[in-house]
């Protein structure tokens, strides 16, 4: 069950000639494939094109009916291998992942992909997680496309153009027999617009299809000598084709006077920002009109020579808009002017900065330097004077807390941190790996723990050098979630510490799903699922591995529990690694599945319990020691109005969803009494409730007794 | 030529027909519903003949941390203008921010600029985990924030959305829309928001609640929640007829006492004789007493005396928990704070983990040392008795269990643990009151430096550690003019973190006085 559903949305994707289609680009897109006759999709999910498989998981319907073949792919490589079958047969295919890290899964396929080449149209629609809000190391997918010669759209950033991308793609791919890429950026993925919809195209050949009446061809199998044949291919054929159609069917864009002495070569997903910088220079209005000429780069990788030479002839200076670094367009269009003999100038980083996200104020910045420079005459002297006093708005950079993510309140992979915390308090600081996932808020307050992350299921495997000599002496710990271990941390962390006899601790982080990328069922997930196969063992699978010392905990919250055998790992004498699979669900998804069937239990009058936890505030002191120990959002701080006091003591708020964490970790770490866990009983039995208020009277009369003797307030 | 940042504060150009472009960008914190609060805006901008585009980052989002969404939208003039997908310094129209430390982070990133943003922004807090962990107070100054606001902003709607929104039944995004809408930012009509709100389906009733008490403080018809000061709630003491003369008395003492500490000395004889008894209270007294004979006005040496005396003699033990945790008090507070219905049943859950050190500070001073230092009895205790205890209170078993530790009242003073507190106090005492002869403001900041102990097992011995280590200064600063001013300033690094990292550098520096004396 995925954090979203798009089970109403996916309705849309029926839709056909005349209607309008709004909504997000990641269900434009999906539309767009229905739209172009796509076989058979797969991909795997991540930030943020997640959402993109979690619709066309919600959309299995649909897409049975049109005969298309949907997969959740194990991995990006998994689902690169997959468009294999479009490599003899003229079947469109499309995957989806998030770049760059995905891309570096895929890449092995990928070039294996593209030294054969296809048939049916290939697309990998690539999220690409660049810039603020990136969750993810800073590089470009671009150096995939050049390197492996695969073409990549990159389109303008609004519906109709990325609807319009899709079908291009297929086509280009088709034409010069060649995988494309489509890149979508953060928010393109994400923006709410609307395009005319088309009638959805079954498939000219289904999978079945070729299923039926297979088909192979010696050279398109990637051994030598077919790969020194591809090479040639790729140089003689395939990219003089590509350049062809791009030029034949206007992929890239030209807007503003040609006439002019300066232009912008810029990347279609810069578009917008572009625009908006140039309209706030005064030089484009807001429906994208401008005299300044511009040749926007809706397919950025290969750039069509003749192309460029042409936009550039007559220029006095060009700028090139290339976010990300390193400039490889930048670099190649230099190259291209160098050679031919231009003496056009040529602009691009140094302008505009090296690296980072164009955001709306550096285009605007970088342009305005630009014009500054090269058209003084085009700037509007509004723009190039001080046309507002700068006010002395006070610096707050003392006093603005950061925020970095955390923990989701009652998320069970805190306690496993907190037992950590705990076990180094007593063993000493440990060297720890961290891995992909949720899990890594660990390195964040309060934990602070965890000190590498090397890729998703690579946790265990970042710590494969670390081999202690003295066998009683210190182990590495490092983690790893459900989703890594069976992306392929199986193979890369456990079965590779198995076979080299390691003696480290890795910790599996169970949450029953893919939890950090929105909730997607996995292997191990215990939910049932109509398309997959789930509930297969952790544990059977690490034994399988050949791991010999294994334990299961239940129930991560139980704190001492956690500690205890993550301390026995650290120091028990049995050899090979020491693995131990932490497991509850993940709470966002426990509560979303179950409190709607609580509520409902409750209204149709079953005895229900719910579960909260409060703090004595009179018994708190306000030392906050269970806070770094927490970092719970339910779990706050508040003044108490007694003048006697000094410092806020810890509350628990109404969010609080009972998992108990609070408790275990006062008791664990013996921090302090104040806590209580009240569970409130709905509709309780008769029995229950007489017994309850039989107890209640016994207790007054004890209380009222007591209080009759002393001075107390009441 | 270079531009200076300054200079271009660009505004954007309307189209030749004077259509423009507004832009709206959201600052929430995860879990806040800024994504319903976007969806509701585009949907109201359409319902005008706008159109209308929203983005955002979403994953991160859902998972506590800080996150943007932005909305641009422009008069439906027939063709689509070119909508920007993330908010620009200096080119923000409305920021709305659900929180007050986002709307500073708004202003520091440069979206809020003077005569053009609208900020509508909720005023209430929510700490962020750094803020959370410090030892003593670590919360940020929210009201220099509410004052850039009224820098930044070219108009601003400034009130705790989030109370309001709650006592409404409903969430933020609600009472946000509401300010939204109240803010006049946007040319639509007020029956369009609220077409929006009913055409979302859930919760509607109370959504709308929260949307019109918002829009209507934005408005100046309404009274926004106004941020009350914590009041402790005033609970009677309750004094037994056989008890009255005594208390009486320990009253004439108090009234004795210059009437500026007056105040604090009550506070802290009813706690102290709560805590207790009224013997108890005698001692509280003689102690502020003596403090207020060497002090003269305005009296903060007594002051401090009255509340960090209270603070010691009533030291946290097993006892006072046990009492605290039986009360009647404390079983209505339960009731009201997790909202237990009549027709619902209450089971109460208390953590206890009583150590071997527990057990044996609550036995008699004499029974209490013999068996401490018994590596026997307490390899006994660590193996059979050491752990966690959940204790039922709802039911008798677990409530008489508690009430019997708590009855052990009358026998406090003969037991381990209030010797060793004693002694602790008196020792403390009886340097504070040598200070006062020379240095009372320095005195009154050795009264203060009991606020370190607080806590119960390791936190309670690292809270003491510290105490002692900056009690070590003393001689070093006594003598000097700023001793007070060195004397807090140790105590408040102190306070700042766990380790004591912050407090080593400050005695560091109080050390090379030393080195510079001699």
């Amino acid at each position: 069950m995925a954090e979203r559903s798009f089970a109403k949305e996916v309705q849309k994707l029926k839709q056909g000639d005349g209607e309008t289609f709004s909504g997000e680009g990641i269900l434009a897109i999906t539309k767009a494939l229905l739209e172009n006759g796509v076989g058979y999709v797969g991909g795997y999910q991540g930030s943020p094109i997640s959402h993109l498989m979690d619709v066309l998981a919600d959309a299995q319907e649909i897409l049975g009916e049109l005969g298309v073949r949907f997969e959740a792919s194990a991995s990006e490589a998994t689902a690169t291998a997959m468009l294999a079958a479009s490599v003899h047969y003229p079947i469109r295919g499309a995957v989806t992942y998030k770049s760059v890290v995905g891309t570096n899964v895929a890449s092995d396929a990928l070039s294996n992909l593209a030294s054969g080449g296809v048939t049916g149209g290939a697309l990998i629609i690539v999220g690409e997680d660049y810039g603020e809000g990136s969750s993810i190391m800073q590089e470009r997918t671009y150096a995939f496309a050049m390197k492996s010669q695969v073409w990549m759209l990159d389109p303008r950033p609004n519906l109709p153009s990325i609807v319009a991308a899709v079908g291009d793609g297929f086509e280009l791919s088709e034409a010069s027999n060649t995988p494309v890429m489509l890149q979508m950026g953060i928010r393109s993925c994400h923006v709410h617009g609307s395009f005319a919809a088309s009638d959805n195209r079954r498939p000219d050949m289904t999978v079945s299809q070729a299923l039926e009446s297979p088909r192979r061809d010696l050279e398109r199998i990637v051994l030598p000598p077919a790969t020194y044949l591809h090479e040639a291919e790729k140089l003689t054929k395939r990219k003089p084709a590509a350049e062809r159609f791009i030029l034949e069917r206007g992929l890239n864009e030209r807007f503003g006077q040609p006439s002019g002495k300066v232009g912008l070569i810029i990347q279609g997903g810069t578009y917008n920002t572009v625009i908006r910088a140039l309209n706030r220079l005064g030089l484009a209005d807001l429906y994208g009109d401008t005299d300044l000429d511009i040749l926007c780069l809706n397919c950025v990788y290969p750039l069509v020579e003749s192309q460029i030479l042409d936009f550039c002839e007559d220029k006095e200076a060009v700028l090139i808009v290339e976010e990300g670094q390193p400039n490889y367009i930048e670099q190649q269009i230099g190259h291209m002017l160098y050679k031919a003999g231009k003496r056009v100038t040529l602009e691009g980083k140094g302008m505009l900065p090296m690296g980072g996200e164009y955001t709306g104020q550096v285009m605007l910045h970088g342009l305005g330097e630009f014009l500054t420079a090269y058209a003084p005459g085009l700037m509007p002297a509004a723009a190039v004077t001080k046309n507002e006093a700068p006010a002395p708005i006070p610096d707050l950079s003392d006093v603005l807390p950061a925020r970095p993510p955390g923990f989701c309140t009652g998320c069970p992979e805190r306690p496993i941190f907190a037992a950590t915390k705990l076990v180094e308090q007593e063993l000493g600081e440990h060297h720890i790996s961290s891995d992909i996932g949720c899990h890594l808020f660990s390195i964040m307050p309060p934990f602070d723990l965890g000190a590498t992350t090397m890729g998703y299921g690579l946790g265990p495997a970042s710590a494969a050098a670390f081999h202690n000599e003295d066998p009683h002496g210190r182990r590495s710990i490092s983690f790893v979630g459900d989703g890594g271990f069976w992306h392929n941390g199986l193979t890369s962390s456990v079965g590779n510490a198995v076979f080299n006899k390691s003696d480290n601790v890795i910790v599996i982080v169970d949450n029953f799903y893919a939890a950090a990328t929105g909730g997607q069922d996995i292997l191990s997930s215990r939910a049932d699922n109509k398309t997959k196969q789930t509930q297969n063992s952790i544990v059977e699978a690490c034994q399988g591995m050949g791991v010999k010392w294994i334990r299961q905990i239940d129930r991560t919250y139980d704190v001492t529990k956690v500690r205890d055998t993550l301390k026995e790992a650290l120091t028990t004498q049995v050899a090979g690694p020491k693995v131990i699979v932490a497991s509850s669900e993940c709470m966002l998804n426990r509560q979303r599945r179950e409190k709607p069937l609580l509520a409902k239990a409750t209204k149709e009058g079953k005895r229900t319990v719910r579960p909260r936890f409060g703090v004595d505030e009179d018994i708190c002191t306000g030392d906050h020691a269970c806070m770094r120990l927490s970092g719970c959002p339910s779990l706050s701080v508040k003044d108490t109005g007694d003048p006697l006091r000094d410092d806020p003591v810890a509350a628990i708020d109404q969010t609080c969803v009972g998992c108990g964490n609070c408790g275990e970790v006062a008791d664990a770490a013996v921090l302090c009494p104040s806590f209580y866990q009240a569970d409130i009983v709905s509709n309780p039995t008769p029995r229950e409730g007489r017994k309850a208020r039989r107890t209640q009277k016994i207790i007054d009369w004890l209380q009222r007794r007591r209080d009759a003797k002393r001075v107390v307030f009441a | 030529m270079n531009i200076q940042n300054t200079s271009i504060a660009a505004r954007r150009s309307p189209s030749a027909e004077g259509e423009k472009i507004i832009t709206l960008a959201a600052l929430a914190v995860g879990g806040q519903g800024g994504g319903v609060l976007t969806n509701w805006i585009t949907a109201v901008a359409e319902a005008n003949g706008y159109r209308a585009q929203s983005t955002s980052v979403a994953g991160v989002a859902q998972r506590t941390g800080a996150t943007i969404y932005y909305v641009e939208m422009c008069r439906d003039t027939g063709r689509m203008p070119v909508f920007a997908l993330s908010p620009a310094e200096g080119d923000v129209d409305i920021l709305i921010a659900s929180e007050l430390m986002e709307g500073g982070r708004a202003i520091m990133r440069g979206f809020v600029t003077p005569g053009r943003t609208t900020l509508i922004a909720s005023t209430h807090r929510i700490p962020a985990v750094a803020e959370k962990t410090v030892p003593g107070d670590g919360r940020a100054d929210g009201q220099k924030v509410i004052e850039a606001m009224g820098i930044a902003a070219d108009h601003t709607v400034a009130f705790d959305m989030e109370a309001l929104a709650k006592s409404a039944g409903s969430m933020i995004s609600s009472s946000l829309l509401g300010g939204l809408a109240g803010s006049g930012a946007l040319p639509f009509p007020k029956e369009s928001y609220e077409d929006v709100i009913r055409a979302s389906g859930r919760g509607v009733e109370a959504s709308l609640r929260a949307f019109n008490d918002a829009f209507d403080c934005a408005t100046g018809k309404q009274q926004p929640p106004q941020p009350e000061a914590v009041t402790k709630q005033i609970e009677t003491l309750h004094v037994p007829s056989r008890h009255q003369d005594k208390w009486a008395q320990l009253q004439s003492r108090l009234t004795a006492l210059p009437v500026a500490a007056q105040e604090m000395t009550g506070l802290g004889l009813t706690k102290v004789v709560d805590y207790q008894d009224l013997a108890y209270g005698e001692q509280y007294m003689d102690m502020v007493e003596a403090l207020a004979l060497t002090d003269s006005a305005p009296f903060e040496m007594t002051i401090a005396g009255a509340k960090y005396c209270a603070r010691a003699l009533c030291y946290d033990d097993i006892l006072r928990v046990a009492d605290i945790k039986t009360r009647a008090s404390r079983m209505t507070r339960v009731r009201d704070e997790v909202v237990v219905g009549d027709d619902q049943v209450l089971m109460v859950t208390e953590y206890f983990h009583p150590r071997f050190e527990e057990f044996t500070t609550t036995l008699p001073g004499w029974l209490g040392k013999r068996l401490r230092n018994s590596s026997r009895l307490e390899a006994f205790y660590a193996r059979y008795l050491d752990k966690g205890r959940r204790i039922r209170t709802d039911r008798l078993r677990g409530f008489l269990m508690l009430w019997a530790v708590s009855a052990l009242r009358p026998w406090r003073r003969s037991l381990l643990r209030h010797e060793t507190e004693m002694a602790h106090i008196d020792q403390w005492f009886a340097t504070v009151t040598d200070v006062a002869q020379r240095d009372r403001a320095l005195a009154t900041e050795l009264l203060a430096n009991y606020r370190l102990i607080k806590g119960y097992s390791d936190t309670h011995v690292r809270g003491h550690s510290k105490f002692a280590r900056i009690m070590q200064a003393l001689p070093i600063l006594q003598g000097r003019p700023d001793a007070a001013d060195w004397m807090r300033r140790l105590r408040t690094a102190a306070l700042a973190d766990e380790s004591g990292a912050q407090l080593e550098g400050a005695l560091a520096t109080v050390q090379s006085f030393a080195g510079d004396a001699a």
